[in-house]
């Protein structure tokens, strides 16, 4: 559904991607992406990529998409007071009970590293 | 750096309530275990041996972190260990809901004539679960990545320590991944920036 005017106006685009110095093209913006959201991105590139953006209509969309994708992820984090079901399986207390009661001797450095 | 925490837990095992610490901690790391994994009895196996683990290493706890984010920790790596012995997380390719580009190398996106803010969305009761669902169709391989860094918001290099792969590696999955979120979740923002 694009117009005339569109396809003249992704021509034109391209052409200043291409021709004008200190462009950069929708797939290097591409690579960028990541590093730029995680803050990691040279001070250079960054420059490189706002200047795409004010050039490329779809990049600038693209770009707001996805991060709104990533700050709607973070919804899904379980919070830690989540109700506790009222039925914590008994046998469950038990075997952890167990298992912790007989690691307890002879003492010991903690099961190497928990977080393996 | 404060902590905050209580000092109960740098008293010998003994006087450790366990019953109290499993009923205090049960129900989110169940609730963890099991959005990472996708099932309940994998999770409830995982989340056992997780509090095994967390119990035995509770009387050497050094207090760096919060207890709940040192036990978030074990959870997710004990969880990671499932999901290897289960062989969820072998290497596939995602190619699909990747961007576009047209054959000059220009990337081709509909027009966004407004965007939604993430408040406005989730006061929709079915977005959550729509962003769930999405993030469940991926391959477990890509959706961890999300889960670690976007939902759990560890850093690039923890979620690579986690994983134990490169952080490049990482940013690759962590950019095809949320590229195909984006692509699957499109339609329910797009719908929701038109009416707001
Ligand atoms: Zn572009």
């Amino acid at each position: 559904m694009s117009t005339k005017f569109d396809v003249i106006k992704r021509r034109v685009k391209r052409v200043m991607l291409k021709s004008l110095p200190g462009m950069i093209t929708c797939r290097e913006f591409e690579n960028f992406i990541v590093d730029y959201l995680e803050g990691t991105l040279p001070e250079t590139q960054i420059k490189l990529l706002e200047r795409h953006i004010k050039i490329c209509r779809e990049c600038k969309d693209y770009l707001a998409a996805y991060q709104l994708t990533t700050k709607l992820s973070a919804a899904l984090k379980v919070a830690p007071d989540e109700p506790v079901p009222s039925d914590v399986p008994q046998d469950l207390i038990d075997a952890v009970a167990n298992s912790v009661a007989s690691s307890f001797n002879p003492p010991r450095q903690a099961k190497k590293d928990s977080s393996e | 750096m404060p902590v905050n925490q209580p000092k109960i837990i740098q008293e010998p095992r003994e006087s450790i309530d366990i019953e109290k610490f499993i009923r205090e901690n049960y129900g989110w790391m169940l609730a963890l275990a099991e959005s990472m994994l996708g099932e309940r009895g994998t999770a409830e196996d995982t989340v056992q041996e997780a509090l095994i683990k967390a119990l035995n290493a509770l009387p050497n706890f050094e207090h760096r972190s919060s207890v709940k984010t040192w036990l978030r920790r074990i959870t997710v790596n004990q969880t990671i260990t499932t999901m290897r012995k289960l062989k969820r997380l072998s290497e596939v390719t995602l190619d699909e809901h990747q961007p576009e580009f047209d054959n000059f190398g220009c990337r081709i996106e509909e027009k966004w004539d407004s965007f939604p803010t993430p408040e406005q969305l989730l006061e929709q009761k079915h977005t959550r679960q729509f962003i769930e669902k999405a993030l469940k169709s991926l391959p477990q391989s890509y959706s961890i990545v999300v889960r670690l860094r976007d939902v759990e918001g560890y850093n690039t290099s923890e979620v690579a320590d986690l994983l134990g792969v490169s952080e490049s590696n990482v940013k690759v999955r962590l950019h095809r991944a949320r590229s195909a979120l984006k692509k699957i979740l499109e339609p329910v923002l797009r719908r929701e920036g038109a009416e707001s």
